[in-house]
């Protein structure tokens, strides 16, 4: 599999699965202006990150451009056991998107 | 039997690969992305359009975790907490910002309500989190100092 932009460190302890995972994306907000040319610099970040686990949702984000440059989040859900998969798929402003995976540690 | 036996397997597979469309198609329309309420320039105008109203209660149930100083507004760590049940979203204001919604964080049932993430501040500003819990709004507000601005450059 192609190497993805998602670095995912998920670990189950107890009933709980926690989740922490950092994207690598300038998340560009379309405000900052080069600074030879003075052009703006068009808008390019993560607008969604879905993460699923056996087949159900387990966290959304909708994110904006406020959110920094290598985004990272950190969520816990219920369930999960070691050795199972994680879907995450993420969706830019500009319509990329894919899907990669995380295993459970 | 054997064109019968194949042909069937390919019918159940087409069928499965439909259905997972099917399952998956839906939950991503559902909990779209809110373009209006991202991209308004007023906090009161963004919750609105993220939540159909602004009316919100501050509660001491939900806990916004926030630096008091941000030396780089670029960074901000900030983590929502909150003891409430029912939690469906929760978002994440920055006032003074161009866009003040930062993100809204869809929880289904089973995810904790608790989430971190780092947020980017153009100047000092107060955050506010919003909690929808049980259909109802609650929310949280810290005043956070920015030293260096994390917009523009």
């Amino acid at each position: 599999m192609a190497k993805g932009i998602l670095r995912v460190k998920a670990k189950t302890a107890g009933d709980l699965t926690s989740v922490k995972m950092l994207a690598k994306h300038a998340m560009e907000t379309g405000l900052r202006k080069d600074k030879k040319t003075g052009d703006k610099i068009p808008a390019k970040y993560l607008q969604e990150i879905q993460v699923s686990h056996a087949g159900k949702v387990v966290f959304q984000a909708n994110l904006g451009t406020a959110i920094s440059k290598n985004p990272y989040f950190s969520f816990s859900f219920a369930g999960g056991a070691k050795g199972e998969e994680l879907q995450l798929s993420w969706k830019e402003n500009t319509g990329n998107s894919a899907t990669e995976t995380a295993k459970i540690k | 039997m054997s064109i019968n036996r194949r042909s069937l397997l390919k019918a159940i597979a087409a069928g499965g690969a439909l259905a997972g469309c099917g399952v998956l198609m839906p939950r991503l329309a559902l909990a779209a992305w809110a373009e209006k309420a991202f991209t308004a320039e007023e906090q009161t105008v963004a919750m609105q359009e993220l939540y159909g109203s602004a009316e919100h209660e501050h509660t001491t149930e939900v806990i916004l975790k926030a630096p008091d100083i941000a030396e780089n507004g670029a960074v901000v760590p900030v983590t929502v907490s909150t003891g409430l049940e029912n939690v469906e979203t929760i978002s994440i204001f920055v006032e003074n910002n161009p866009t003040p919604l930062a993100a809204e964080f869809v929880l289904p049932a089973g995810t904790q309500a608790k989430v971190s993430t780092r947020i980017r501040m153009g100047q000092t500003s107060k955050v506010t989190t919003v909690v929808k819990a049980g259909g109802k709004l609650y929310s949280a507000a810290k005043e956070v100092k920015v030293t260096i601005g994390g917009c523009g450059g």
